[in-house]
């Protein structure tokens, strides 16, 4: 990998981040007062996209916007300037990321979602959202917040409303933890602003789609598998090279499986509740290889797995397809409205690095003369991979990610060596089960868990 | 702006931390006070619903069919003793004082302890009636086990990461 690429500037970077920033300050202070000068507020966002189809309506938003009296139109007008501006950040991003790994990326463009609105709930989420934005962040009280509850709850049980309910739940989680917002020191400035646009822009009918453009038969061969979670809700994601049946070149996929949960369900209770429904979870731990057969796919690369239309296949080592396939698996095109850099993780295998941990515990690979930060804390709790492991590895595999302006890895899995022998560790190693010891005992804890709360609900819920 | 202000991945809030779940099935920090859910004893279908409120230590302890609970007559009963515990083990202490705001002394403090410091100050029996609300929150947090799984992706749990950090 040219790991010094990741290092250089990108252009027009710092100026579009400016004008992110100046609106993200003014959703601290809330949209419902003036702003106080011309280059803060919503005007940088307006001035940003002034050259694009977008124009006429944010200018009109930041207009009034700045003068204190948006409404609701106006606010998703803001939020679509601010989620397009981030979308070309992304796009200059992940351009840098596959020039400096090589990779090519697939052409086909993924086609405008589609679906079904339930608009009146997308109207009271929209409403909420709004409510927040005039107060601001200093202005949360929790009053403001719990306005999400109910929306929240009537959108969970529908399925296809769970990319904005899952966001709200979290989001909310966050805003309710940090009241009165008068007393915080500080704010996630940048956060919050993205989980509130996102959360507006998932209020136009239909954003929220993820068309399926076709069928995937062929090989799967997993890397790798993220978590990501908050209170009330987990996601796996497994990271695999598709080697088509027709011989048509391999590339990158992902398989995802996602639930709502209590919060009291943790670690090894969150793999117990994906587990049932994605085969390729324990085929992924075991270092298997699955046959997939008439599998849909979406245009970005997500596999819509159900497990009929997959069976296990021979043993494939993930190393093995790090090494060999990955190099020239091309990747998929980011949906339009997805595109954000928090999006960015792209699949990378790393060897003859040296590796550093600081006095304040962060670990840095040094890859071809150049320093990549790595993200040991995103490594789950619920695993025999540690971040000891990866600052005694030797090869890794790896997402390349960006946040706060600089690149950094996130490493899914390491080969160690001991005593001559080479071993790999797994951060998923025990999605779908594990003979670890101290894995069973997190099973052992989670399963009772989840047997209290399921007692609990049968006797309570449905009287 | 510093870099945890300028990210898009920030932490806020760290992840519950696990406990056994037999005794307080459920616990939170909200609507200005730290409230839950305590099996009873002695009857598997009967449930109390404690309270402690933010500032104030008012506390208050009931069944969910609004019966009082015995033990809560002018002290905190041993159903918001157990409350304080598991929230200390759930959240850690430092977050369950400050979300309290109690005064406890220097140093490490556990349930025990933050529950002493509040009950030397003579707090006042909670009139506002909040069981309730409580109990209905507790099924809405039972209800999340009842949510199908979907494989569809959430592009929106990349703002998600996990983390090590406990509370």
């Amino acid at each position: 990998m040219r790991a010094g690429l990741l290092a250089e500037p990108v252009e027009g970077l710092d100026e579009a981040l400016a004008a992110v920033d100046a609106f993200d300050r003014a959703l601290v202070a809330g949209l419902l007062r003036p702003q106080p000068a011309e280059d803060t507020g919503p005007t940088p966002l307006a001035d940003a996209v002034a050259g694009t189809p977008l124009a006429a309506r944010v200018a009109e938003a930041a207009a009034k916007a700045a003068a204190g009296a948006a409404d609701e139109d106006h606010f998703v007008a803001l939020a679509a300037a601010r989620t397009a501006l981030l979308g070309s950040v992304h796009d200059a991003l992940l351009n840098r990321v596959e020039e400096a790994t090589g990779r090519s990326r697939g052409a086909e463009p993924a086609p405008p979602a589609g679906g079904q609105p339930a608009a009146n709930l997308l109207t009271a989420a929209r409403a909420w959202l709004s409510d927040l934005a005039r107060g601001g962040w200093q202005g949360l009280d929790h009053e403001v917040v719990s306005g999400a509850a109910e929306v929240v709850s009537v959108m969970l049980p529908d399925p296809s409303l769970r990319r904005l309910a899952t966001l709200l739940d979290g989001f909310a989680a966050e805003l309710a933890a940090s009241c009165p917002g008068a007393s915080m020191e500080r704010f996630p400035v940048r956060r919050w602003a993205d989980l509130w646009s996102r959360g507006m822009l998932l209020t136009v009918p239909g954003a929220a789609g993820t068309p399926v453009t076709g069928t995937a038969d062929g090989r799967l061969l997993p890397l790798g598998i993220d978590v990501q979670e908050h209170a009330t809700a987990a996601q796996a994601q497994v990271h695999a090279v598709f080697e088509p049946a027709d011989g048509s070149a391999p590339r990158l996929v992902r398989a995802s499986v996602s639930v709502p949960k209590p919060d009291t369900v943790v670690g090894a209770g969150i793999w117990q509740l994906l587990r049932p429904h994605m085969s390729l979870l324990a085929a992924a731990g075991e270092g298997r290889s699955m046959d997939l057969t008439g599998m849909p796919v979406t245009a970005e690369g997500d596999l819509i797995w159900s497990d009929e239309h997959a069976r296990p296949g021979t043993p494939a080592e993930a190393f093995t397809t790090a090494r060999v396939a990955l190099p020239t698996a091309a990747a998929p095109v980011t949906a339009p409205l997805d595109r954000h850099p928090a999006r960015i993780a792209v699949p990378v295998f790393l060897e003859g690095y040296t590796a550093r941990t600081d006095d304040d515990g962060v670990l840095t690979f040094t890859v071809a003369g150049f320093d990549l930060v790595v993200d040991t804390d995103r490594i789950p709790a619920a695993g025999p991979l540690t971040p000891e492991a990866v600052a005694r590895s030797g090869a890794c595999i790896a997402l390349i990610r960006w946040d706060a302006g600089t690149f950094g890895v996130q490493p899914l899995a390491v080969e160690t060596t001991v005593r001559k022998k080479v071993a790999s560790v797994h951060a998923g190693a025990w999605a779908g089960g594990t003979a670890d010891k101290a894995g069973v005992r997190a099973e052992k804890a989670a399963t009772d868990a989840a047997k209290v709360l399921s007692e609990r609900a049968g006797r309570l819920l449905r009287k | 702006m510093s870099d945890w202000e300028r990210s898009s991945t920030a932490r806020v809030i760290p992840p519950a931390r696990p406990r056994k779940l037999a005794k307080v099935p459920f616990v939170e920090l909200a609507d200005g006070r730290l409230q839950g859910v305590v099996s009873s004893g002695s009857d598997i279908g009967r449930v109390y619903v404690s309270s402690v409120a933010t500032g104030t230590y008012a506390f208050a302890c009931s069944t969910n069919n609004n019966r009082p609970c015995g033990g809560a007559r002018g002290y905190f009963c041993n159903h918001i003793g157990a409350l304080i515990n598991e929230a200390v083990l759930q959240y850690g202490a430092e977050r369950v004082v400050r979300y309290l705001k109690a005064e406890v002394p220097e140093g490490d403090v556990d349930g025990a302890g933050l529950a002493s410091a509040m009950r030397s100050t003579r707090p006042p029996m909670d009139e506002t009636k909040a069981a309730a609300s409580v109990f209905s929150r507790f099924l809405r947090h039972l209800a999340y086990l009842e949510h199908a799984p979907v494989t569809a992706p959430l592009p929106e749990m990349q703002f998600f990461p996990p983390t090590r950090a406990v509370a």
